[in-house]
């Protein structure tokens, strides 16, 4: 029981890695197109983000494969069932990693523009899809003894495109600070600028997804029964808020890091609502998927912790090695190496 | 059509496609660590020109192994749900532990490669290189391993209504998947050097930076004739663990139907599989097969009659698929020894019909790969776990034809594009060849 317990903890985290990381990818991404105004600095917002965006998409590749190990039954079912949007996913996700590498690779301009346009469509659709999977899987999926009852357009719910919306605007937000952050001169000024313009926006996105949650999801009620949990989404909203608060004073990185935090905290408060659920059934709770019915054997989970005890460190060790070679700005010269085609 | 032929069919589309790219990645990482080592060495301009240019066609085939493997992590679970349930307990460690152990560090590396020139030492950026080829390499290893299991289940039992993992060192030492491993990285690394130099010899025809091409085939051909041989050699091992472990499969590898001792092998063959025979053979060679099977010139050979219908793999594909493999193995090893005679003896740009040659050969060792998994693969059916567990009843349950239909034909359509991508990049790149020398660009 206590490794089933751990496993469903690791099994959020590792979702909430994957937004924290991925998220200021797809937030540039979908911004790029208009802070930046010429080619050159399209192409310093790529490679702000360019030595290290497959090493983030890995985690969502960990993810995927720690659902299959730990929770196979959850992993059946949640791809199986989601066959459609998962589909839309994929294809986000691989025209968004070969516009990327592609985009370099020839020198026309119309031919970077097109690049340029599939970066910002897919990384739209990407966060778009996440959000609406996960405000379904929050609200419960129709499952019972004969299978699922559900379709691609009951997904499109005002709460599911409400999570979509709200994963933009933190996305959006995330990826304006990263390149507050990470560029220089006129491109850093007008991500500056957008921080502060999309806050108020993404404010109320936030508030009217937590307020819709309580009638449209059953989150809330891990939180009344144990009250002391309520921090979670109370760090999240202040996370939220010092993200402009430090951001007015100029304190850049670290209204970055209150950034990262948020969407680690907003995910952390999906993840303990739904315990010890991984997806409720919306139609009879003797069929959602909970930790005890869809997990692996003790045995597997045994292995599984092992592994991950030796690797993950490892992996974050190096991780963080590289983000210190590759920290500070980026400059705006085209640089040397196979880089400078990006 | 019912949904179980038409995932099928996406299963065999996706991953065929997947593994247009795997194996250069699997070779050329070694090729170009191994040509950045000796810049780092020797100081030479040369090899830091070649670790450039091949590094670039890396990276462009790189990308592409990279989107398309994401598709197979899904796609267990999208459309085979009923076997991610029934075997997740144990076919999901190898998977899980592929990404932690070997994606990461990967991925990591090369951006680490890529953008790191001039921001760590020639060493450092060297080592990234060489971490690539770990990560590559290990997440052969792992996925392997996950298919030698569906291949020949170990350490597991029956139990809650799955089957459970109660041996993860038996799942590490399956002989099927090491072997397994050995032949396809092996597989892979021939790959890459037949790519040196096919794209080598193109450039030698036209005369166009001969220094540097003739290095760059000089540097390939002995990796290329060590690979040949390891390639027929773990081949032969494979065949042995086929005939022990899923005599089906190797049965229809051979067309035998009948069960024999001391069976001879048929240079020549065409299955008949509608009456159970061949309707050409010709050519034995006495006792080989039982010799192949076995490692015994006197041992039993199954034939497919020995099996009931339903569980009998369709012969034809299976058979010609690995004929053709067989056959171009053994074009590579002639092929080795050429390459690595002409040019030790620095005859290689004499040698025109040579470089021909070898130019149109770069798609031979694709195809073999290829042919290599529908053997493989096809050969396996009508299982998905061999003997565990049919093909058909591994589907998941809630999916509609028309749901496949309309996947199948968005990654035939998504795939065709990027293919067209691909191989246009890829030729732009290798046909304008590397960039020129700080001498060369001072006299033009
Ligand atoms: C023999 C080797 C081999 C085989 C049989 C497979 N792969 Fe693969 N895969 C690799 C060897 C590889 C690689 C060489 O490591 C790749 C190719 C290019 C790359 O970047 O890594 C890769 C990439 C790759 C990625 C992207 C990793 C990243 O983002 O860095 C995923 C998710 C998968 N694969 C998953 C699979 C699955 C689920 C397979 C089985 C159906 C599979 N691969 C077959
Ligand atoms: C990249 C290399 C691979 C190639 C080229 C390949 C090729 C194929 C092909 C051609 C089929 C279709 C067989 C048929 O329908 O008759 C198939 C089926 C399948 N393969 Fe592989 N395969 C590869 C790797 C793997 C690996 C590593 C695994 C498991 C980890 C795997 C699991 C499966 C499964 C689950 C099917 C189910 C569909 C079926 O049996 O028809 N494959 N593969
Ligand atoms: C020269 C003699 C060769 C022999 C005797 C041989 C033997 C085999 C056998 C028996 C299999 C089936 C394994 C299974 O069912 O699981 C296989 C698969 C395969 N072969 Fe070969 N092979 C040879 C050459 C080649 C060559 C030249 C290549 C490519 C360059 C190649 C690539 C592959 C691949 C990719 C697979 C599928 C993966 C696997 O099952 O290992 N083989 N080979």
């Amino acid at each position: 029981m206590t490794l089933q317990v751990m496993w469903f903890a690791l099994w959020g985290l590792l979702w909430a890695l994957y937004f924290m990381l991925d998220g200021f990818t797809l937030g540039a991404g979908m911004l790029h197109n208009y802070i930046a105004r010429d080619e050159s600095q399209r192409q310093q917002v790529i490679r702000t983000f360019g030595p290290v965006w497959d090493g983030n998409e890995v985690w969502l590749i960990t993810a995927g494969g720690a659902t299959f190990a730990a929770f196979p039954t959850t992993y059946a079912l949640m791809f199986s069932y989601l066959y459609a949007p998962l589909l839309v996913l994929l294809f986000g996700l691989i025209v968004r990693g070969v516009s990327f590498e592609f985009r370099g690779l020839n020198p026309g301009l119309a031919w970077k523009r097109c690049w340029d346009r599939a970066i910002l469509f897919s990384s739209l659709v990407i966060t778009l899809l996440f959000g609406v999977a996960f405000g379904n899987i929050f609200q419960g999926l129709p499952m019972d003894a004969s299978g699922y009852h559900g379709s691609l357009l009951a997904l499109l719910n005002p709460y599911g495109l409400l999570t979509g919306l709200f994963f933009i605007m933190l996305f959006l937000q995330h990826g304006a600070l990263y390149l507050a952050v990470k560029t220089r001169g006129a491109l850093q000024e007008r991500a500056r600028r957008t921080t502060r313009t999309l806050w108020p926006f993404m404010l109320a996105v936030a508030v009217a997804f937590l307020a819709f949650t309580a009638p449209a999801t059953a989150l809330y009620d891990n939180f009344k029964s144990v009250p002391s949990l309520w921090v979670v989404p109370l760090m999240a909203a202040l996370e939220l808020i010092a993200v402009r608060l430090l951001a007015g004073q100029g304190k850049w990185l670290r209204a970055f890091a209150a950034s990262c935090a948020a969407i680690v905290l907003v995910v952390a408060t999906g993840i303990v609502g739904l315990f010890p659920d991984l997806i409720p059934s919306s139609l009879d709770p003797a069929y959602s998927l909970s930790l005890s019915n869809s997990s692996s054997s003790p045995y597997t989970l045994g292995i599984m912790t092992v592994v991950v005890a030796i690797f993950v460190p490892i992996v974050i060790a190096y991780k963080i090695w590289i983000y210190r070679v590759f920290r500070g700005p980026v400059s705006d010269a085209a640089e040397e190496g196979i880089g400078g085609n990006y | 059509m019912d949904v179980v032929i038409l995932s099928r069919l996406q299963f065999a589309i996706t991953t065929l496609f997947h593994f247009m790219f795997v194996p250069l990645t699997l070779g050329l990482s070694i090729l170009v660590a191994w040509m950045e080592t000796r810049y780092v060495r020797t100081g030479d301009e040369l090899y830091l020109r070649m670790t450039r240019f091949w590094g670039k066609l890396f990276l462009v085939n790189f990308a592409l192994g990279i989107v398309t493997g994401i598709t197979l992590e899904f796609q267990f679970g999208m459309n085979w749900a009923e076997y991610s349930r029934y075997v997740g307990d144990i076919f999901g460690a190898p998977l899980a532990i592929e990404a932690t152990a070997a994606f990461f560090l990967e991925s990591v590396f090369i951006g680490l490669w890529i953008f790191g020139w001039g921001k760590v030492s020639k060493k450092v950026h060297c080592f990234a290189m060489w971490m690539v080829v770990l990560g590559s390499n290990m997440s052969a290893l792992w996925i392997l391993l996950a298919n030698g299991w569906m291949q020949n289940p170990v350490g597991y039992v029956l139990r809650n209504n799955r089957a459970e993992m109660v041996d993860f060192a038996a799942l590490l030492t399956n002989p099927y998947g090491l072997i397994k491993f050995f032949h396809t990285i092996i597989s892979s690394h021939l790959l890459a050097a037949f790519f040196v130099m096919g794209v080598s010899a193109w450039h030698l025809l036209r005369k166009s930076q001969p220094e540097f091409f003739r290095r760059s085939f000089r540097m390939a051909a002995p990796f290329a004739l060590v690979a040949a041989c390891l390639v027929m050699f773990s081949g032969d091992m494979q065949a042995s663990v086929v005939a022990r472990y899923q005599p089906t499969k190797f049965a229809a590898l051979e067309s035998t139907w009948e069960t024999q001792r001391g069976a001879p092998m048929n240079l020549i063959v065409w299955p008949d599989a509608a009456n159970e025979r061949n309707a050409v053979q010709a050519l034995p060679i006495p006792k080989m097969l039982s010799y192949l099977a076995h490692k015994n010139l006197n041992s039993e050979v199954k034939g497919l009659k020995e099996f009931p219908v339903d569980e009998r793999p369709p012969v034809l594909p299976v058979f010609l698929s690995f004929r053709a493999m067989v056959g171009m193995g053994i074009f590579f090893v002639l092929a080795g020894i050429a390459a690595v005679i002409f040019s030790r003896r620095g005859l290689i740009d004499r040698q025109r019909w040579f470089l021909r040659l070898m130019f149109f050969a770069i798609p031979l060792p694709y195809l073999a790969n290829q042919l290599g998994w529908i053997a493989a693969e096809v050969g396996r059916q009508p299982w998905i776990v061999y003997g565990l567990m049919k093909t058909s009843a591994g589907i998941s349950s809630n999916l509609a034809a028309g749901q496949v239909i309309g996947s199948l034909v968005g990654f035939t359509l998504l795939y065709g594009g990027l293919g067209v991508l691909d191989f246009y990049l890829l030729t732009k790149i290798a046909a304008k060849g590397p960039e020129k020398s700080g001498i060369e660009k001072q006299e033009a």
